[in-house]
């Protein structure tokens, strides 16, 4: 066999091989599916509102419904307690730009 | 067609050659290339699979979540509230819910314990999630008591345990009657966690929170659409962060394959030298070189890709794990449902892919156009 064939049979086994992984990702297995209406049902029978990935603290065990300023909830100028606090994101209120107003305003800035 | 095909070929084949003469180099490079696709692939498929799940499950999430503040924090729903709410147009269901932690020292962890109505789940009796079923060893009919704030001692039988297909939404739940609620948490009569409002039409969504917040300043509604982005903008803050952590092993890779692809060793130079002596052409040696380019980077990448998918949806992405399991004690075990975003991996194709066939090229073209002799020498 030429290397140059071999190259070949090798990348087209491996272009096939993720061709089928997006084929599998768009067309969910039946088990799949039933799973994932299964879960829907649960969250809106029970109303649930959160992910149980992490279940430390109640603003990482529900980051949707906790406080506006968590990471300062337990006592003034708190540090955040847990590392999961560290790899979610600040509110988007907290890092959101004010309008500039420089020149806008009828009153002496 | 045939002609340029079959140059095309034989181009490969001395390719092949000349790399397997290099055998260890080259193959060093090929794993290490593979390894950072495979992780920055893995990555990739697992946030945007997390991603996918949480936004499809959630979506059956409560319309409008009303929590009433008190000096800027959640404070219970006092008896009246409901009346203050009123009519409004557009609301078809108010509901109160009765929620809230529980440490349990045995295992370390918070547990989530919610009320359900007495039909659900008669008094005296729980329904527990899977993952706290597993590390507590519960099984249904098994009595578990737990030590209320209060001091006092409750003493519950295992109804059922929730499907362990819903461990990613219900691993620390308990569910317990309004009744048993009460009691445990010494609740206030009347008084609830908040309230989950439905409303019909989701175009009326904001006006129903607006007027919500009118109507009780002291309110804060939480829309769905609030929860949902939530959990877009939290996966893509941790992607975010596991890309920052991985940078110096990316930057470090782009040295060694910037350092391979463009820095020509004099055993390369001379080979050029050589093919150019016996004839071959400027084109032909840069193509020679862009094959060189694209086998080692297409290679690197299509192995890279496959083997991400398996390290995330058949091996659990072990490699991350324990990044994101941060203190969880009660870490829940699911199978993500694969979810591939196409434009994802493009660009991490083109990312990896042409960056490494390009910078093989202007070295070549550079040895390729000076004289045979002077590059021999």
């Amino acid at each position: 066999m030429r290397p140059s064939s071999f190259a070949f049979t090798l990348l087209g086994a491996l272009a096939l091989a993720c061709a089928a992984i997006f084929a599998h990702s768009w067309q969910l297995t039946a088990s799949d599916q039933s799973r994932l209406l299964a879960n829907q049902a649960l969250v809106s029978h029970l109303g649930l509102t959160d992910l149980a990935l992490f279940s430390e603290a109640r603003y990482t065990r529900h980051p949707s419904q906790a406080d506006l300023h968590s990471a300062l909830q337990d006592h003034p100028g708190a540090f955040d307690h847990f590392p999961t606090g560290s790899l979610t994101r600040p509110p988007a209120h907290l890092t959101a730009n004010h309008e500039r107003l420089a020149g806008k305003t009828t009153s002496p800035d | 067609m045939n002609v340029w095909l079959e140059k095309q070929r034989h181009l490969i084949d001395f390719t092949l050659a000349s790399l397997a003469r290099r055998k260890t180099k080259n193959l060093g490079l090929l794993l290490v290339y593979t390894l950072l696709v495979a992780v920055l692939a893995s990555l990739t498929l697992f946030t945007n699979a997390l991603r996918s799940e949480a936004a499809y499950v959630l979506a059956g999430s409560p319309e409008v979540i009303l929590q009433r503040m008190v000096a800027g924090r959640h404070d219970l729903i006092p008896p009246g509230y409901f009346d203050k709410i009123g009519r409004i147009r557009g609301v078809q269901k108010k509901e109160g819910r009765l929620w809230g932690y529980y440490y349990d020292p045995v295992l370390k962890a918070n547990y989530t314990f919610m009320a359900r109505p007495a039909e659900e789940v008669a008094d005296g009796s729980i329904m527990v999630g899977a993952t706290l079923a597993r590390e507590r060893g519960l099984a249904p009919h098994n009595t578990i008591s737990f030590r209320s704030y209060s001091g006092k001692l409750f003493a519950f039988e295992v109804a059922s345990v929730l499907s362990p297909d819903s461990e990613l939404l219900s691993a620390d739940l308990i569910l317990l009657s309004e009744n048993d609620f009460r009691a445990f948490f010494e609740y206030p009569a009347g008084h609830y966690t908040d309230i989950a409002l439905s409303v019909a039409n989701p175009q009326e969504v904001r006006n129903v929170a607006a007027k919500l917040s009118e109507a009780l300043p002291d309110s804060r509604p939480i829309l769905r659409e609030e929860v949902l982005r939530t959990y877009q903008s939290i996966f893509d803050w941790r992607e975010g962060i596991m890309l920052t952590v991985l940078a110096g092993a990316i930057f470090a890779f782009s040295i060694l394959a910037w350092e391979k692809a463009a820095g020509l060793s004099a055993e390369e130079k001379r080979e050029i030298g050589i093919l150019k002596a016996i004839g071959w052409e400027t084109g032909d040696v840069i193509r020679m070189k862009m094959w060189e380019g694209l086998l080692i980077s297409l290679s690197a990448f299509l192995l890279g890709l496959v083997a991400a998918y398996i390290h995330v949806f058949y091996l659990g992405a072990a490699v991350f794990e324990p990044v994101l399991k941060g203190w969880a004690v009660l870490y829940p075990r699911f199978a993500l449902i694969p979810a591939v975003d196409g434009l994802q991996i493009a660009t991490l194709f083109f990312f990896t892919v042409f960056p490494y066939t390009a910078a093989v090229l202007v070295p070549i073209w550079r040895a390729a156009i000076t004289d045979p002799d002077s590059v021999m020498r």
